[in-house]
């Protein structure tokens, strides 16, 4: 499929996703709401059968947080950045998309751990690799005066 | 017992014949600081979590205080068996990001000493699977012929493990007068070698009987799990990048893609046995023809990628690599994402363990190949 296909048929499953061609990849930014229902189309489409989930990033904004979903089809060869922002940086949530593909599981954990990012319908969000007193290290207003020097 | 009870999944009740234990943080079948915490019913496993973060080190929270060719020298810790592959990787990255195009003798370069990583992760994979299994012949055997790469890897830039031989742009030097002749004595010597891995391991009955049959992954549930690398390829997985999406000279080489249907312990042995067969090969057709020129293309003294998103993957000896930056134009990036093979190759370990004994978990945790600090960054 040609990135032009790729573009109309994402466009055809959600009106209001924002669909471009970027830099490497073709980017979906979705709406917060409409995010579950997105995942689940470009999954079962017979066109586009996103199966593998490679990586889960979250990123923190200024306004929003924002998570990042590279995926890959295996059967048709092509791949995908699903982008979906937070309503603002306090109760950040999305929803969880661990039904879909279990490895978002633990990537979601990870986001939950170092990010603060909420996820809805999460079978297991406990933090992953730090105690529950630490804060959340990827926020970029985060703090810690012993073990970061500023320079 | 109450506090374990919490830390487990708490849909399924402890009945009164099965126990909790910790598998852990010490173990000498974790390989590093790995807590699994198993519920057990005799010997049989009924439900397992993985607990990581003991060593958690943080590398994504320095790597945005850090410029990006400093970035490079952090990976060398987290997959300290692929350092090599790791370096590549966010050089590669950032050469995209700022449409360098290395010289060929780099990419050759590169290429060959990725392989030679690769065996040499392979050959520490091999003799400790068969310590896991009681085999200790086989510890001395795969450190003896380890050693050699070893040895080639201190020539060529001074470090043993923690390469930090790529840098954006190339190579931190050129390789040594007497590195090819070094690389091919190696080859030859270990081609001699790797049979008697097979007569050692392969065909024995003892070990044969511990992995064919246990610990099943379909290759659904290895795309669904996103485990990658020669675990995913032993289920079937087609999942080589250096196939399908070359990078540096793997368009140049002709190899196998080493796949195997049958996704159980003894096939995921079976295929990392191949693939190094395979590297070989590899370094064979390029060792000879290594192109003359530069070892590095010249780079700014500040590296300051333009504003946007880039992701570079790679095949490490584990499976897929992946380096995400996101860059607002400075010199520090925004945010940087590493997709480790372990983190998500090891969550599946609950799904592949239930039902099989702790003896079998052990096994199956060997040809998962896990490296504690490419989980927890």
């Amino acid at each position: 499929m040609t990135n032009e296909e790729l573009i109309q048929a994402l466009g055809r499953i959600d009106a209001n996703a924002t669909v471009t061609a970027g830099k490497q990849y073709i980017e979906a930014t979705v709406a917060a709401n409409d995010f579950h229902a997105f995942m689940q189309k470009i999954k079962d489409d017979k066109s586009l059968l996103f199966d593998f989930l490679i990586c889960v990033t979250g990123v923190d904004y200024p306004e929003y947080l924002q998570m990042v979903y590279h995926l890959e089809s295996t059967s048709l060869k092509h791949m995908l950045v699903v982008k979906v922002n937070t309503a603002g940086r306090e109760n950040a949530a999305i929803d969880s998309v661990a039904d879909l593909w279990p490895t978002s599981e633990f990537h979601e954990r990870e986001a939950y751990d170092l990010l603060g990012i909420h996820f809805n319908n999460h079978p297991d969000l406990r933090r992953l690799f730090l105690d529950d007193e630490w804060g959340h290290p990827l926020r970029k207003d985060y703090k810690d005066d012993v073990h970061i020097v500023s320079r | 017992m109450d506090e374990l009870k919490e830390i487990m999944i708490t849909t399924d009740e402890i009945k009164a014949d099965e126990y909790l234990i910790n598998m852990g943080p010490q173990h000498p079948s974790t390989h590093g600081v790995l807590r699994l915490l198993v519920k057990l019913e005799g010997e049989i496993v009924h439900n397992l979590q993985p607990h990581v973060g003991y060593i958690h080190s943080g590398i994504e929270k320095m790597a945005e205080s850090l410029s990006y060719p400093q970035i490079g020298h952090l990976t060398d810790r987290m997959d300290y068996l692929s350092a090599q592959q790791n370096n590549e990787a966010v050089s590669l990255c950032i050469e995209n990001a700022l449409q360098v195009e290395v010289p060929d003798r780099v990419k050759y370069i590169r290429t060959i000493m990725s392989e030679l990583s690769r065996l040499a992760s392979h050959q520490l994979w091999w003799c400790v699977m068969g310590m896991d299994m009681g085999a200790l012949t086989t510890f001395f055997y795969g450190l003896r012929d380890r050693e050699d790469i070893l040895d080639i890897f201190e020539n060529t830039c001074g470090a043993r493990l923690t390469l930090n031989y790529n840098i954006p742009g190339g190579l931190m030097f050129d390789i040594y007068p007497n590195f090819q002749r070094d690389v091919k004595a190696f080859i030859t010597k270990f081609k001699t070698k790797l049979p008697e891995y097979d007569r050692l391991l392969s065909g024995n009955v003892i070990f044969t009987e511990r992995t064919k049959g246990v610990g099943y992954l379909s290759k659904e549930d290895a795309i669904a799990f996103g485990v990658t690398g020669p675990t995913g390829r032993a289920s079937g997985f087609a999942c080589d990048l250096r196939k399908h999406q070359p990078y540096s000279a793997y368009d140049k080489v002709s190899f196998n893609e080493v796949l195997s249907d049958v996704g159980d312990t003894y096939a995921r042995y079976q295929v990392r046995m191949q693939e190094m067969w395979e590297s070989i090969s590899i370094i064979e057709q390029l060792i000879d023809n290594i192109p003359e020129g530069d070892y590095a293309e010249k780079m700014k003294g500040v590296i300051k990628l333009p504003e946007g998103e880039y992701y570079q993957r790679v095949e490490t000896a584990r499976g897929e690599f992946g380096v995400f930056i996101v860059s607002d134009g400075k010199k520090n990036p925004y945010r940087v994402k590493f997709r480790s093979p372990g983190f998500s190759n090891l969550f599946t370990i609950n799904h592949i363990a239930k039902g099989w004994k702790i003896a079998d978990l052990v096994a199956i945790m060997s040809t998962f190949d896990l490296v504690i600090p490419d989980i927890d960054r």
